[in-house]
Formats: C-alpha cells, structure tokens, sequence
C-alpha cells in the first residue's frame, strides 16, 4: 500500500492548498487585530468582512447574520444557550433529535439542568425524523427547536426545510436552529428560502478550511444573547480577538466548495456507488445507512467484528475510517441505539466518509482490505 | 547568600562494610535526575550528602521536588550556606528562616559542630543562638521536646548550614542497588505502582508490554510509554520491551480450549518475560497482581503460571485491596494515564468464564498441540525495545 486511503472526511478534511496558502499569508504577514485603529488593523478587518460575504454568499444571507466562532460545536452551543436565554420568559420548552450531534444534546442536558424540558424526538430505523413528530412534539411553551440537517454517523438527510415551514406556521414565535456542519457545502442551503431557520451552525474543517472556526447564522430579528463576554468583537455575541487567519481560509474553502458542490457530490456518489456494488456481494457486510442517504457518508458493519478491530486492521493497510463518530469513543453510539439498531450490528458499525481528495481506484483496494480482515476476524 | 541542599540516606546508614557502596549508587542516582537542570556537586559526610549547585541560577525548588522521588533518602532540606563565624551564623539564622519562624508557636535550636576549631561549643550556639532568636522573634517559646521549628546549625569543615524544617524523602534504598528486574506492564493501575514498590526496595526495573494490534491499538502502546515515562521520576531509566503478541492470541483463540484462553496466555507471557529478563540481565520478574481482584489472579491461577518461569515472581501488591493500590498510583501520578480507556479495546480472547481454579494438568494437556517454540522464538525475535529516558 503506497498511498493512504482517508475514508474519514466527516471526522475532518485535509486543508485544501488554497486555503492553507491564505492563512500563511494571514498568520505571517496581514497579522493585524481588526479591532486596531491603524491601517494594519484595517486591512485585517477587510479581509475578515470578505471571509464573512463569502460564507453569507454561500447561504445566501447578508453578511451582517454571519458570526464568526471557534467552530461547530461553540456554534451549537451558542444557539442552544443564547437562544434559550433570550426566551426565557416566552416558555420552557426545547424540541431536539435523539440523533443529534453531543455538542446539542450535552448542551440541552444542562439546560435541563437549568430548569428547561427538553423532548428528545426518536428517529424511524432509518434515521429520519418526520415533519409531524416535530408538530407533535410542539407546546405553546417550545420556544426552541434544533435539528441536524443531515445526521453524521448514518448520513441521513433530515427534512429539515419542511420541518421548518411548518413550525413556522404553526408557531411563529418559536425559534428554529439548524445544525448544518454535515450538509453545508453539501447540498444548497439557502435561508430564509429551502430553509427558514433562525440559527444555522457551519464547522471550517470539514469543508477543507481549518479547524478551530466556524459560523452561526443569526437571522435578523433572532432572539439570542451571548454567552461569552469581553470585548465587542462580532457585535458583542462572540467577543474575543478574531481568529483572522482561521476566518479566512474557511471564508475561502467555503466559496470554493460551493462553486464544487456539484461536480464534488457526483465525484463521491460514484465511489460510494461503487463501494456499495463491492460490498453487497460479501455476505457478512450489512449496509446501516438508509438509501437516500448523503452520498458523502456509508455506515456499514460485519457482525461478530467489533469496530475497533477493523479500524486498527484497516489502519495498519492505510486506510482511515471511524467506528460511529470519531467524537465518541468507546461506548455504543447513541445515534445507532436510538435507531432500534442490534447491538451486535452496532457495535461493529464502521463509518465510511467520503470527500474530493479520494479516488475511485481506491475501492477496489478497500474491498480488498475489508475481506482480507474478514476473513481474519470472522469465526 | 548561598543555598545547598541536604540529603538524609535513611536504612542505608544502618548498612555495613558494604554503606558507600549503597550512597555512591544513591549519590549516582541523584546526580542522574539532576543532570538536565545544572551542574551540582556531591559530598557526603555522616549521614548526609551534600548537594551543591555549581552554577548560578539552579532551580532549587525543582531539584528539591525531584529529589523527594529518589529512593534512599529519608529526608531532604534546602539549607543556607555560611562562613563560619557566630555573628554571620546569628544574622542569616533569623533572615533564612524568617518565615517558618513567624509561622511557629514553639522552637530549638539543634546544634552539631564537627570542626572542633570553632570557638563556640554546641550547647553554646544553641543557647546563644536561641537567645537571639527571642530578641527578635518575641511571640516564640522553647520546646526542645516537641517544637514546631528546628533551627538546626552544623558547623562544618568547610562552613556552617542553617536549616529549619525538613521535607520527607521517598524513604527505601537506592534503585540499582538489589539487581534488576523486569516488570510486566500491562498499562493499568496495578503495575506501575508494583514497579515503583520494587524500585524503592532497591531493584532497577525494567518493562515488557505485550502488544496485540490491531486487536490492542498504538494509542494503547503509546499510553503504556507514558506510564513507563512517568515512572522514571522514581525508577530512574527503563528499558521498555513491546513484545509482538497478536501471532499467539490467535493461535490460542484457534486451538485451546476458550475457558482457558486467560491462563494460557499468561504463561506464554511468563515464559517470553523470562527470555527477555535473562538477555537483560533480569533476576526477578514483577508483576501488579493482587490476589482475588480478577479471575486469572487466584492462587491456583498462579500456581499454573510461576510453574513456567525460571525465576522468582515478586507481586509486591498482592495482598493489597484495589483502593489501596490506587492510593499509590495517585501518589507517583500514575493514574490519570492508567484510567486512560485505551486498554484492550477487544474482549475476543476473554473468555465469557474464565476458569478460576485451572488445573495444571488440563492446561499443559491443551498448550501440547501448539508450536510453542516457534511462536516464542518469533515474538522474542521481533521484540522492540525502548530506552525511556528523563
């Protein structure tokens, strides 16, 4: 095996060349604080508001609703914290999936603790949520509903937008936030328009920016307070020295991703295709994803070969994938248990995430892999 | 006004013909674990070895605290460095301890004078200097049974030490000075805290981990260094084996008896272990097994696995209750990388029920079908070693 083969683009990307590029440029020589008065302030700032249109290009908002954070997870905490705090005296409750992201459901723990009652929707077996178990779920006292748009484990899309309207409809006053670190740059994402919602969390790094950045979209008029303090930065909802060099390689991979999104989509639906071709003829492989999945992400398992097995056998191969998410380790995952899914297929649930560095002559060499190890494991 | 630090060999004093040999080993150990923060000088005297810093600008604390984890001393103290002369005595006495004397309720002053030069006797300093020390320090009584402060002067051949209060030492005798021996390190609680035990009876340790991947991860592998790298801070250097084990769990997963795969693997352990001892000049192994905490560590089970080791199995923690152990593991700052949840990450080769009582003939009867030579030839063969340095 002479070149790796990184099955794992929803863990994290690679930083594309571009974007790296930027960032040097920003971290060594356009190193001013935005917030200086002087002319090298300045020209930090220009170049962060043109990172912040080009992220509000790709939703297809104004600049103004784009907040600059330190990633997905301060993203959702944010609108979850900040957005219930500026409800307080509208309601009490939230509305979530049992499959979202830890960021959403350790935050909505705490708040439970704070006092909030929270209603944990349950997916159908293929990880979907519907339209009407969300107006089920609806009090006149919801203020807050946060749905993914597409889960990362299994890669089902949510109906998010649908969602959205008719909470809309149903309760104008409720707040909607949508955690959108798996679909953006994925699929389109427009709000106000496909999707109405009042908060929208986006990661840089699994877009081929940086980590440690990402966005909240606020929409105008959106109720939400600050949970960190200081000194003014972002309209005083995210204070603190903004992280320029982050802000711009990810205001750069996210213009260039979207300009790729289709010619991306078709590149890893065809592997995806491909790998799924392979593995239907092995026996011991059952495919967990549903079949309208993302094309970006496959869940699949050998029964009877525990996770991290395989991925130590598959690394050694050089080949990166992940049992679950890569942000729980150990443990069974939440997502797959709260699909009513076997716990002997659960626990050896291996998550194939694809992106636009991988290669179609790769599948062969994984098929190879997997049945090699399953022949290895498999008693 | 200079600063040296004093070092109090505890059961080494009490040894025989053979003592220097005992403090040079200590005095070796000590310079070792010094080496990276400046130079210092060693002399000892009595009891007592003198640690000199021979550049400007040591950490004295650091040196202090890193001393505390070397084994042999009993106790240590930072102690200012005087001319031998009353009045200079008098004066740094009260600036030197100034703090711990504002602190204290009662105090004495302990006097040694070995340069019989000195013009004052001891009772004299003592009395001299006591009577010093209440002019300026009004709220102090005497208590020569049981102060709170010991002001202690020793006059010297080559100057006068002042000290007050001194810090415990790791207590033991000097690592290196019993041999060496080789501890199985598994990467839990238990072991390293057996290793640190034998260390401070004076073995040097080294390690053997048994790796399995991919059944056992590199993260398991690398948290097992850490351990080892934590441990210098007592054991001083360890050589770290990592044995290839994958070949032998399958082959014991394929050919024995699944009651058995535990006490099995045990004993190929044992017998890999004692290869690698006798190449390394091992005399002992160690392992962190207490008797009754899990299945493979029943009496019978060891019984089964010493039976196939060519040396003695010191299991310093034996008789000791999980808590007890973890007490220590805490106290050489072990644990937080030991609850690392890294460890075998795959239950395929633990049997749903071990057999608690195995007996020895079954076990030996279900090893005759493997190619046991072979596959300890193959994993001592392809062993790494890792020289774990601080």
């Amino acid at each position: 095996m002479d070149q790796e083969i990184y099955y794992d683009n929803s863990a994290t990307t690679r930083v594309r060349d571009e974007a790296a590029q930027l960032m040097l440029e920003m971290l060594c020589q356009c190193y001013g604080n935005p917030s200086s008065l002087h002319s090298k302030g300045f020209e930090a700032q220009q170049r962060m508001e043109k990172a912040r249109k080009q992220v509000a290009a790709s939703l297809g908002c104004d600049p103004s609703c784009i907040y600059f954070t330190s990633g997905g997870t301060e993203s959702d905490v944010l609108a979850l914290l900040g957005g219930s705090e500026a409800m307080k005296r509208r309601g009490d409750h939230i509305i979530t999936t049992a499959i979202e992201h830890d960021a959403v459901l350790h935050t909505c723990k705490h708040l439970e603790e704070l006092g909030w009652r929270v209603t944990y929707l349950k997916p159908d077996s293929q990880g979907n949520i519907s339209v009407e178990q969300v107006l089920e779920a609806m009090e006149d006292k919801t203020v807050l509903v946060s749905i993914m748009a597409v889960n990362n484990e299994v890669g089902s899309i949510l109906p998010v937008g649908e969602i959205a309207k008719a909470i809309r409809r149903k309760n104008p006053n409720t707040q909607i936030h949508c955690d959108c670190v798996q679909a953006y740059g994925k699929q389109p994402l427009k709000v106000g328009k496909n999707l109405d919602v009042d908060f929208l969390t986006v990661s840089g790094h699994k877009i081929y920016g940086p980590k440690g950045v990402g966005t909240l979209y606020v929409r105008k008029g959106a109720k939400i307070k600050p949970v960190l303090f200081g000194g003014g930065q972002e309209k005083d909802l995210r204070p603190g020295t903004e992280n320029i060099a982050a802000i711009c390689g990810m205001g750069l991979a996210a213009e260039l991703i979207c300009d790729e999104m289709k010619e991306n989509e078709a590149h890893v639906a065809a592997i995806k295709n491909s790998l799924l071709e392979g593995l239907k003829k092995i026996p011991e492989v059952c495919i967990i994803s549903p079949e309208n999945a993302t094309p970006y992400i496959l869940n699949i398992s050998v029964p009877g070969i525990r996770s991290e097995i395989m991925l130590h056998f598959m690394e050694e191969q050089g080949i990166y994938l992940s049992s679950g998410s890569a942000c729980a380790k150990g443990g069974p995952s939440h997502v797959l248990s709260a699909m009513g899914l076997d716990r002997s297929i659960g626990d050896s649930a291996l998550r194939l995430s694809f992106g636009r560095y991988n290669r179609p002559e790769e599948v062969p060499v994984f098929l190879e892999a997997l049945q090699t190890a399953i022949l290895r494991f498999k008693r | 006004m200079n600063e040296i630090i004093l070092l109090k060999n505890g059961e080494i004093a009490l040894k025989g013909l053979n003592r220097s040999v005992f403090e040079d080993k200590l005095i070796n150990n000590a310079r070792r674990r010094l080496t990276d923060l400046g130079k210092f000088g060693f002399r000892k005297a009595q009891s007592t070895i003198y640690v000199e810093p021979k550049e400007e600008n040591i950490d004295l604390d650091e040196a202090v605290e890193r001393l505390q984890k070397v084994y042999g001393i009993i106790a240590l103290t930072k102690a200012a460095v005087v001319e031998k002369d009353f009045e200079a005595i008098k004066h740094t006495a009260v600036t030197y301890l100034k703090d711990e004397l504002l602190e204290a309720k009662t105090f004495k002053v302990d006097a040694k004078r070995s340069d019989k030069s000195f013009p004052l006797k001891s009772p004299q300093i003592c009395a001299e200097l006591g009577g010093y020390i209440l002019e300026n320090f009004p709220h102090l009584t005497v208590d020569v049974h049981n102060p709170d402060v010991t002001v202690v002067v020793e006059v010297r051949d080559f100057a006068a030490y002042i000290h007050g209060k001194q810090l415990p030492g790791a207590g033991g005798i000097p690592v290196g000075s019993g041999g060496r021996a080789l501890l199985l390190l598994s990467g839990g609680i238990d072991s390293p805290v057996a290793g640190a035990m034998m260390a401070k009876r004076g073995l040097e340790v080294f390690a053997i981990h048994f790796a399995s991947p991919p059944y056992t991860s590199e993260r398991a592998k690398q948290k097992v260094i850490s351990l080892a790298e934590k441990m210098t801070a007592y054991c001083g250097r360890i050589n770290l084996f990592v044995v290839p084990f994958t070949e032998i769990q399958e082959h014991i997963r394929d050919d024995c008896p699944e009651e058995l795969f535990t006490i099995i693997m045990r004993r190929y352990m044992m017998r890999i272990a004692c290869r690698i001892a006798r190449q390394s000049d091992c005399e002992a192994l160690v392992t962190g097994e207490s008797v009754g905490q899990v299945a493979s560590q029943t009496i019978q089970a060891m019984n089964c696995t010493d039976a196939v080791a060519d040396m003695p199995v010191l299991r310093p923690v034996v008789g000791m209750d999980k808590e007890e152990i973890v007490q220590i593991a805490h106290k050489i700052d072990t644990f937080e990388t030991s609850i690392l949840p890294y460890e075998d990450c795959c239950t395929v080769f633990t049997p749903k029920h071990p057999k608690t009582k195995p007996v020895m003939k079954f076990v030996e009867q279900a090893e005759a079908v493997m190619d046991m030579e072979g596959l300890i030839q193959r994993a001592v063969n392809n062993t790494e070693t890792i020289k774990i340095n601080r």
